[in-house]
């Protein structure tokens, strides 16, 4: 079937909410799994999460926007994408959720235990969170068993498959790049310094696995005949990036560093939703079952309704959002230690 | 979310006072119930996530059905409301000292509109479960497919429950906060501020109390006409009747005999009509004519669980009108504060709104089976067809689990704070501004 403009239109529209979730929520993830690793007290842990503190719950908003945004305009996407990743998803509810409890518990009490534990949640829940995200787009990517309704015939492991593992992984090791070029940019002394020593560990390991990760969806497209959908320089220019993360770092350039890893997420995502096109699910079971644009796509009247409504709301958000990132441009700075630190 | 929604109008209405009063009492009170509300919001905003997925993991077969009409409420909702009341909460939380006084004060404000806007779209949602307007069933794909957007959101069931809830919200958060403020009284040093804190509740508490009684008679109004069967349910009213009487209490088998049951003559009929002698449908005479319209099928709800459902939110919203009024009479009389038998009652009333929203909602959302969508999809045609008993009950089980430690923790929290005295020096409260609760520079959690 043909894909109308509007159809068109409001896959691009989805894809860079996803791609905004994951360029946003992923530092807020990598702060999260670097938490446990380079903070050493409960001070520096509180230096980490108050760095994300005012914004990743408008983050997160990103992802119910794209879910709605899905439903809207795409319900057949959003009701097969859904019920097939059912265990899935319910894992990552239950992270997103305990993940969202720790940053408002965890400081109601001063006992060091019960400020350790939320910490654990926290990395837990945003580790489990990028995996399975990775998983997810890699999977529609490859592909999941659909019959010739499109309806969803496997079962949880059917989505375990080795290359989408392997884009789990992928997302596991951007983020905790991103997160860690973000600290360094919010943070100063020690903090800064450790968020900086991060970034040079972990940059090389991203490195690999990303290009592991590329050249393996070079031949997943190549299979599904549609490899010219995606113009060799977009997953080209992600892979570039992340390599040059390790000097950018060394050379100190940490807002470069930052802007790279948040560019090559993009990239990414771009690849990803550009090797899709024109299916939304790739069917394992017969190529020609996978799910279309064009099938799962609401009507026309509905999209029109959509349309003028984002177009109509979607400056303002953007610019309040905008707005409350100036409002807290400021570092994060550590009291000097023996400092008295209230709840 | 009632209580965010209602608490957060009453935070937002006390942080209006300090900006006008300067006075410190709305100080205090600002700082503690902002805790409060804090502490509720969390909830909220994690839980809110689930919904989002809920019906394409669970409602699939719906979800694909409905999504043209259902879908657009919710993207809106996420656009509209989530990112307006996340956002400008992270300035309320952090940006105390960063951006100025007016604009603090605009953002708490604009995250109670943005909870306001929140329950809006999403009602714009149920309700047209309830009451599908604005459709028409695509021949070709078998869904439903939006044929006019302004009747949906203009659905007449949508307004009277908009209404509804927003008044139950902030009933439910004015309870909550004058409870407290009661409790808190007992201790002298505070006692100044609660009591003013206990005016403010009161107040929101009694107006928000009174709406609610007109209000919930438009509600039965709009609910007859839209789904009769529902309402005959909910008044266990077996046979169609004239003049119906209101029955208060039933004892019987409930298929359709009654035994026992104390009823007000007529009322039924004029609460459901507005006429003395209207003609109230039976649930007999509504199945029968279901089975011609629809096919055969047993279309009658569970009629106890409405009858009671109904039965206790509307007796505790009784008690609730009753309470207000006495509130309001000791206060004109200027014995609030010392009358023992309120503050018992206003500390023990707490829980009554949330027992009812929970009631309302189960009557509301029961008595539309076996539809999922009233008179368009059945429920069992709804669900996600590839899953087993065992990934639903795992999810289930799991989801309650979560849910209960979630529960117990906000309980736990919200119990210690609401209990903690406010500290004080010599038994005087120190100015609000006081070093005692400075922040280091921006760390907040």
């Amino acid at each position: 079937m043909h894909v109308t403009g509007l159809q068109l239109f409001w896959f691009v529209l989805i894809g860079v909410l996803w791609s905004g979730y994951f360029f946003l929520e992923g530092f807020d993830f990598g702060v999260g799994m670097l938490l446990p690793v380079i903070a050493k007290g409960d001070l520096e842990r509180r230096g980490l999460i108050n760095a994300i503190g005012p914004i990743w719950d408008g983050n997160e908003v990103w992802l119910i926007v794209a879910g709605g945004a899905t439903f809207a305009a795409f319900p057949l996407w959003y009701s097969t994408m859904f019920s097939a990743f059912y265990l899935a998803l319910f894992v990552v509810l239950v992270a997103l959720i305990v993940r969202g409890m720790s940053f408002e518990f965890r400081g109601l009490r001063t006992s060091t235990r019960w400020r350790r534990n939320w910490d654990r949640i926290n990395f837990s829940g945003s580790l489990l969170a990028s995996l399975i995200w990775g998983v997810a787009f890699a999977d529609l990517l490859k592909g999941i068993p659909l019959n010739a309704q499109h309806a969803f015939t496997g079962n949880f492991f059917s989505l375990l498959q080795p290359y989408a593992l392997l884009g789990g992984l992928t997302m596991v090791a951007l983020f905790v790049l991103h997160g860690s070029t973000f600290l360094s940019l919010k943070t100063t002394g020690e903090l800064h310094e450790k968020a900086v020593a991060a970034a040079r560990r972990v940059a090389p390991i991203a490195t690999l696995v990303l290009f592991a990760f590329l050249t393996w969806t070079y031949f997943v497209a190549r299979s599904h005949g549609n490899s010219g959908a995606v113009p060799g320089f977009i997953p080209v220019t992600a892979f570039l990036l992340i390599a040059a993360v390790s000097w950018l770092v060394r050379e100190h350039l940490n807002g470069w560093a930052f802007v790279f890893t948040g560019v090559a997420i993009l990239a990414l995502t771009i690849t990803i939703f550009m090797t899709l096109y024109p299916n939304m699910i790739t069917s394992s079971t017969a190529f020609s079952d996978s799910l279309s644009i064009a099938t799962a796509a609401s009507q026309r009247y509905t999209l029109n309704i959509m349309t003028i409504i984002a177009a109509v709301f979607t400056p303002f958000v953007l610019l309040y959002q905008g707005w409350t990132y100036w409002i807290f441009r400021k570092r994060i700075t550590l009291p000097p230690t023996g400092a008295k630190v209230e709840a | 979310m009632p209580v965010t929604i209602g608490l957060g109008f009453i935070v937002a209405v006390l942080q209006t006072a300090v900006y006008k009063t300067h006075d410190d009492r709305y100080e205090h009170l600002l700082r503690f119930f902002g805790k409060l509300f804090l502490i509720n919001f969390a909830i909220g905003v994690v839980t809110g996530i689930v919904q989002e997925f809920q019906f394409g993991m669970n409602w699939a077969q719906y979800s694909a059905f409905v999504g043209n009409i259902f879908g657009p409420p919710l993207a809106i909702e996420g656009l509209l409301a989530f990112f307006m009341e996340s956002t400008f909460l992270g300035i309320w939380i952090f940006g105390k000292g960063k951006v100025s006084n007016r604009i603090h004060l605009l953002s708490i404000w604009m995250v109670v509109l943005g909870s306001t806007l929140s329950a809006a779209f999403i009602l714009v949602a149920n309700t047209w479960m309830q009451n599908p307007v604005g459709y028409k069933i695509d021949q070709v794909t078998h869904q439903a497919v939006m044929t006019n957007f302004a009747a949906i959101v203009t659905n007449e069931l949508f307004l009277t429950t908009l209404m509804h809830v927003l008044l139950a919200s902030l009933i439910t958060g004015s309870a909550l906060a004058l409870g407290i403020a009661f409790y808190q009284m007992k201790r002298e040093g505070s006692k100044r501020v609660f009591a003013l804190g206990a005016r403010v509740a009161l107040v929101v508490f009694f107006v928000a109390s009174i709406a609610m009684a007109l209000d919930g008679s438009a509600q039965g109004v709009v609910t007859v006409k839209d789904q009769p069967m529902k309402m005959a349910a909910a008044e266990a009213l077996y046979n169609t009747k004239s003049g119906a009487p209101e029955s208060l209490l039933t004892i019987g088998n409930l298929k359709d005999q009654v035994l026992f049951q104390i009823t007000l003559p007529h009322v039924l009929s004029l609460l459901a009509t507005n006429s003395w002698n209207g003609k109230v449908q039976g649930i007999n005479q509504l199945q029968k004519a279901d089975v011609k319209k629809y096919g055969p099928g047993n279309y009658v709800p569970t009629v106890w669980l409405e009858y009671w459902n109904f039965r206790i939110m509307a007796g505790l919203g009784a008690v609730i009108i009753a309470i207000a009024v006495w509130g309001m009479w000791l206060l004109w009389r200027k014995r609030l504060d010392s009358s023992k038998w309120f503050r018992r009652v206003a500390i023990y009333a707490i829980p009554l709104p949330f027992i009812a929203n929970t009631t309302g909602w189960i009557f509301t959302e029961t008595g539309r089976q076996p539809w999922i969508v009233y008179g368009v999809l059945r429920t069992s045609q709804g669900v996600t067809r590839n899953l087993s008993p065992w990934d639903v009950g795992f999810t289930f089980v799991g989801f309650i689990a979560l849910y209960v430690v979630l529960g117990a923790v906000d309980l736990a929290m919200m119990l210690h704070y609401s209990r903690k005295e406010l500290a004080t020096i010599n038994g005087e409260l120190p100015p609000p501004d006081s070093s005692a609760d400075q922040e280091i520079d921006s760390l907040v959690y």
